[in-house]
C-alpha cells in the first residue's frame, strides 16, 4: 500500500508545482484547492521514519487511522442505505467508539469514512464547498456522479503522497439513486453494493446472502443493520454503534443508532 | 470626445464608458448578419453568406460552428476572433463532459463564453473580442434556448435575435412575425429565412442555414433545401398580396 511505503522511507522528499489551473467551472487559471495555496507554491513533505509502524525508538505513533472499520452501502429500489460502524483504533488501543463515520455533505448527499479521519472529514467538507458552489453557479443541484468526480479528481492530485481514504459518496439525483466508491488511490466506481474497511469481508456475508431489489425500506434497513452487527461480532476493530441512514428522492434521513451490544441480545435472544 | 481614454482599456471614461468595448460593438456591427430563432422543438440559426472571390471555395467559411453533439453558435464580427472562442468553448463543452459526466448545458457554455470575454475587458495591453454572438441549442432535459452574447461580456436569453449588419431591420421584422410557441418546426425555419430575406441580397443564394431539432445533431440545410423554402415564402407572399 502506498501509505505504509511512505512511511517506511527514511524520508520521503515530495515537491510539486500547484501552478496548472485545477478549475471546475467559469474559473480560468484559478487553484481551486482551498487552503490558500497560491499558483506557483512549491509544496515540500519530508516524513520521518519515526513514524514508521515498525520503529521501536521513536515516538508512539499519533495518527488515528480508521482503517480498521466497516462501512457499507447499497442500492435498492427505493434509494441507498448507507450502514457504519462507529469504532476508531490506534493499533490495539480503541480510541473512541463514537466516531461519526457518515459526513452530510449536503441535505441529498452522504459521505462514509474508512481509512485516515483527518484525510476523509477534510476532503469530504472541501467536497461539500464545492457542491454547494456549483449549485449556486449552475442553480440546479450536483449529480452524485460529478460530486464522485470532483472528489476523485482532488485527492487523484495527492496520489502517492500518503493519504489514505475510502469513501462512498451516496445520493439521489436527477437519474435515481447513485452510490460511487472513491478512494485516495485514485479508483472511482460506480456499482449498487460496497463495503470499506477491514470488516468489510464479513458485512459482505451477509449483505450478499441477503439482497433482493424488492426489499421494502423496513427490510433493507434491517440488512444493513445486521451485516455492520455480524462485522463488529468478528472484527477487533469494528464496533460501538451502527448508524443506518436512508438516502431517497427527498435526500437522506437518518434512521437509527444502535448500540452493538444491544443489536447482540437482540439477535442472540431468539436462539435460546 | 476625450481620445486619451481609448488606450488602455482597463480605464473608464469620464462618463463611464469603456470605449474599446463601444468600439468593440461597432466592428460587430459591420459584420455580416446572422439570425437566430427558438421554436419549441427546434432551433435555427442563419447567416449571410458573404460573397466570395471567383477562385475560392466557399467550404472554408463557416460561419455556423458546433460547439457539442447538443449546443451550436453563430457569430458576427472578427472572424479571427470568433476563432478562438470557438475553440476555447469546444474544449469546456469536452471538460465539463468529462468533469460532470453530463453534456454542458447551453446556458453553461454561454456563461464561459461570456466570462472569457469579459476578462478581455479587463486586462493589461488586450483588446476585446470583436464578435458577438448567438449561441443555440438543446439542453440534457429538452429545453431549446437562444442566447446572445456580446463584447462586454454580458449575456441574455432570447426567443429570436439578430446581430451584425442591419440587425436592427431584420429584430424589427422578428417582433412583427414572432409567434410564441412556434409548434411546427417549417414555421420556425421560415420565420428564420423571412427574416434574413429582408436584408440578404439576391435572395436564397447568400444564405446558409443550420438547424437542430431535440435529440437531433445538428444539420446544415443544402442549398436545394433552402431553395424550396424560399419559393415556398415568396408563393405565400404573393397569395397574400
Amino acid at each position: 500500500m502506498a501509505l505504509s511505503s511512505v512511511l517506511q522511507s527514511e524520508s520521503a522528499d515530495f515537491s510539486f508545482n500547484i501552478d496548472r489551473s485545477f478549475s471546475f467551472g467559469c474559473g480560468f487559471g484559478q487553484t481551486d484547492l482551498g487552503f490558500g495555496a497560491a499558483p506557483g507554491d512549491r509544496l515540500n513533505f519530508a516524513i520521518k521514519a519515526s513514524l514508521g509502524p515498525d520503529d521501536k525508538d521513536g515516538p508512539e505513533r499519533k495518527i488515528e487511522f480508521l482503517h480498521g472499520t466497516t462501512t457499507l452501502a447499497f442500492k435498492f429500489q427505493h434509494g441507498v442505505i448507507v450502514a457504519v460502524d462507529s469504532r476508531a483504533t490506534a493499533g490495539a488501543y480503541i480510541a473512541s467508539q463514537t466516531v461519526k463515520k457518515v459526513i452530510e455533505i449536503n441535505p441529498y448527499l452522504l459521505g462514509t469514512m474508512a481509512g485516515g479521519a483527518a484525510d476523509c472529514s477534510f476532503w469530504e467538507r472541501l467536497l461539500a464547498r464545492q457542491c454547494r458552489v456549483y449549485e449556486l453557479r449552475n442553480k440546479e443541484r450536483i449529480s452524485v456522479a460529478a460530486a464522485s468526480k470532483l472528489l476523485a479528481n482532488m485527492v487523484y492530485q495527492y496520489k502517492g503522497m500518503g493519504l489514505s481514504m475510502g469513501t462512498m459518496v451516496c445520493g439521489w439525483d436527477k437519474r435515481g439513486p447513485g452510490l460511487y466508491y472513491v478512494d485516495s488511490e485514485g479508483n472511482r466506481v460506480c456499482g449498487d453494493l460496497f463495503a470499506v474497511g477491514s470488516g468489510s469481508m464479513y458485512a459482505y456475508g451477509v449483505v450478499d446472502s441477503g439482497l433482493r431489489q424488492d426489499l421494502s425500506v423496513e427490510e433493507a434497513c434491517e440488512l444493513g443493520r445486521r451485516a455492520i452487527y455480524q462485522a463488529t461480532y468478528r472484527d477487533a476493530y469494528s464496533g460501538g454503534q451502527v448508524n443506518l441512514y436512508h438516502v431517497h428522492s427527498e435526500g437522506w434521513t437518518r434512521v437509527s443508532q444502535e448500540d452493538v451490544l444491544k443489536l447482540h441480545h437482540q439477535y442472540q435472544e431468539p436462539k435460546k | 470626445m476625450a481620445m486619451s481614454y481609448d488606450r488602455a482599456i482597463t480605464v473608464f471614461s469620464p462618463d463611464g464608458h469603456l470605449f474599446q468595448v463601444d468600439y468593440a460593438q461597432e466592428a460587430v456591427k459591420k459584420g455580416s448578419t446572422a439570425v437566430g430563432v427558438r421554436g419549441k422543438n427546434v432551433v435555427v440559426l442563419g447567416v449571410e453568406k458573404k460573397i466570395v472571390a471567383k477562385l475560392q471555395e466557399d467550404r472554408t467559411v463557416r460561419k455556423i460552428c458546433s460547439l457539442d453533439d447538443n449546443v451550436f453558435m453563430a457569430f458576427a464580427g472578427l472572424t479571427a476572433d470568433a476563432r478562438i472562442i470557438v475553440n476555447r468553448a469546444r474544449v469546456e463543452c469536452q471538460s465539463h463532459r468529462l468533469t460532470v459526466e453530463d453534456p454542458a448545458t447551453v446556458e453553461y457554455i454561454t456563461r464561459y463564453i461570456s466570462s472569457i470575454k469579459q476578462r478581455y475587458t479587463q486586462s493589461n495591453g488586450r483588446r476585446p473580442f470583436g464578435i458577438s454572438s448567438l449561441i443555440v441549442g438543446f439542453d440534457f432535459d429538452g429545453t431549446p434556448h437562444l442566447y446572445q452574447t456580446d463584447p462586454s461580456g454580458t449575456y441574455h436569453a432570447w426567443k429570436a435575435n439578430a446581430i451584425g449588419r442591419s440587425a436592427k431591420t431584420v429584430r424589427e421584422f422578428l417582433e412583427k412575425n414572432y409567434k410564441e410557441d412556434m409548434e411546427s418546426d417549417t414555421d420556425t425555419i421560415k420565420l428564420a429565412i423571412r427574416a434574413l430575406l429582408e436584408v440578404v441580397q439576391s435572395g436564397g443564394k447568400n444564405i446558409e442555414l443550420a438547424i437542430m431539432k431535440r435529440d437531433e445533431s445538428m444539420k446544415m440545410l443544402a442549398q436545394e433545401e433552402i431553395e424550396e423554402y424560399v419559393t415556398a415564402i415568396e408563393t405565400e407572399k404573393q397569395k397574400k398580396t
